[in-house]
């Protein structure tokens, strides 16, 4: 089975490491933070210049001044630091974050990264997506393994243009999760019940396949 | 004698000098922030063929949003334009012409052009669209391109407190792109929610200095939330 954006977000999390400042992107990505393991702690960063980004607020917290790069009423957690958008992007692009977490439209076995612009449809902006893909060490992509057609979306080079080049390292989709390295796809580990043979098949780009390839475990 | 006194009596006053084809660079993230009695001004006064700087453009009737309205927005740079139908009619129209910024670049673009750099190098778009055309330069084995500076006729600012010197300090994340924005207007003109008087604020806690503000304002504020979102 296919993994659910739920599982998605709680096999991401297990990245996470105890004293990591964290961005954390627009959909699946959002979700890591309900899955951050016991006994660690990690601040999470919010591009329009918020560090220890809490919960959502009640009613009664409710702050129109207090919102998160996805534009919704947040609050802080103790400890939370808030500053300009200059300095949040000095942070990223100083490589101060530690894990960065962003969807993608395509990946491709160069590292490089499509995921603001698909040609011929409307494009709203890249926001602060080509900041965080060049100013981190440490990215993880979600994404769906292949498109609903059956297309794969891990490419021999990207179709669409550009987010980043050569920047990322790690993805997870729905299938499986694989590391990039040296021109090329890792397979490192499978979602249950997900044969090899049907990542192969869904994947475009150059993919190295181990003798033995875990099949990843969830507590539910 | 005005001295230091940055106040001005009204918002006509407070955008005085503003003409058609000047640039204005705005504060605000989304509706967080924003000054919106200034945009909402710049809208009475009907100049047009502005180029705006700044990271969104409001939504449908609120925000920048509104200066669509009577098209007087010429040319934008912003880093995201999502959620706002008018804006979407005139880029497919070729009605506005959108230069699509990296965020952190906008940022630093309003920071360089304030601080009187006139360019700088960034990773940030090497090897996309963005880089596109612009130099490029390899230092310690990567590459950057050079992106240029942004100044502005007018400053468009929202703060939350300010001295009558013009010294600011913004709230929570209505400060985003304001700071920047502050220093990069050849006139910078700040609203805010309550004017104080000078010693009141705490020096140490002053996001914006008054040696970058010219005009100040008092203002009352809708502060429209975009996503509201709350959990029960």
């Amino acid at each position: 089975m296919a993994l659910t954006r739920e599982q998605m977000a709680q096999r991401v999390a297990r990245e996470l490491q105890d004293g990591f400042y964290v961005n954390l992107g627009i959909g699946i990505p959002t979700l890591v933070a309900n899955y951050i393991p016991d006994g660690i702690d990690v601040m999470l960063q919010s591009e329009n210049g918020l560090l220890g980004m809490g919960r959502y607020p009640t009613e009664d917290e409710l702050d129109p001044d207090m919102i998160n790069a996805g534009k919704e009423t947040v609050t802080v957690r103790p400890g939370a630091a808030i500053f300009s958008s200059a300095e949040s992007f000095a942070m990223i692009r100083g490589g101060h974050v530690d894990l960065t977490v962003l969807g993608a439209f395509e990946v491709d076995q160069q590292g490089n990264i499509a995921s603001w612009m698909i040609p011929g449809k409307l494009i709203k902006g890249m926001g602060g997506a080509m900041d965080l893909v060049a100013g981190a060490e440490n990215i993880i992509c979600t994404m769906t393994h292949a498109s609903k057609h059956g297309e794969s979306k891990l490419l021999e080079k990207c179709e669409l243009p550009l987010t980043g080049a050569g920047c990322i390292n790690r993805v997870l989709t729905d299938l499986a999760y694989l590391e990039i390295k040296d021109g090329a796809f890792i397979l490192k580990e499978r979602a249950p019940g997900v044969s090899v043979e049907e990542i192969i098949e869904k994947t475009a780009g150059k993919l190295v396949v181990p003798d033995h390839v875990p099949e990843m475990t969830f507590d539910d | 004698m005005a001295g230091f006194d940055k106040r001005v009596a009204s918002y006509e006053e407070a955008m005085e000098g503003i003409e058609s084809g000047m640039t204005v660079i705005a504060g605000g993230f989304g509706l967080c922030g924003i000054p919106e009695n200034l945009i909402a001004e710049i809208k009475r006064r009907g100049v047009n063929d502005l180029t705006v700087v700044s990271n969104n453009c409001g939504v449908d009737g609120f925000g920048l949003g509104v200066l669509l309205e009577d098209r007087q927005i010429k040319k934008i740079l912003a880093s995201y334009v999502g959620e706002n139908a008018l804006f979407e009619k005139q880029m497919l129209n070729n009605e506005i012409e959108v230069v699509l910024t990296p965020q952190g670049t906008l940022a630093e673009k309003m920071r360089a052009g304030g601080a009187g750099i006139p360019a700088f190098y960034t990773a940030t778009g090497y090897g996309t669209p963005i880089g596109d055309g612009k130099e490029v330069r390899e230092f310690n084995g990567r590459h950057y391109i050079l992106e240029e500076a942004i100044t502005g006729d007018f400053a468009i600012v929202k703060g939350w407190k300010a001295d009558r010197y013009g010294n600011v300090m913004y709230r929570h994340t209505a400060q985003n792109f304001n700071p920047m924005a502050a220093t990069a207007g050849k006139i910078t003109v700040v609203e805010v929610e309550e004017i104080v008087e000078p010693g009141e604020l705490e020096p140490s806690q002053i996001h914006t200095p008054g040696i970058y503000v010219d005009r100040i304002i008092q203002g009352t504020f809708e502060k429209r939330i975009e996503k509201r979102t709350v959990r029960s």
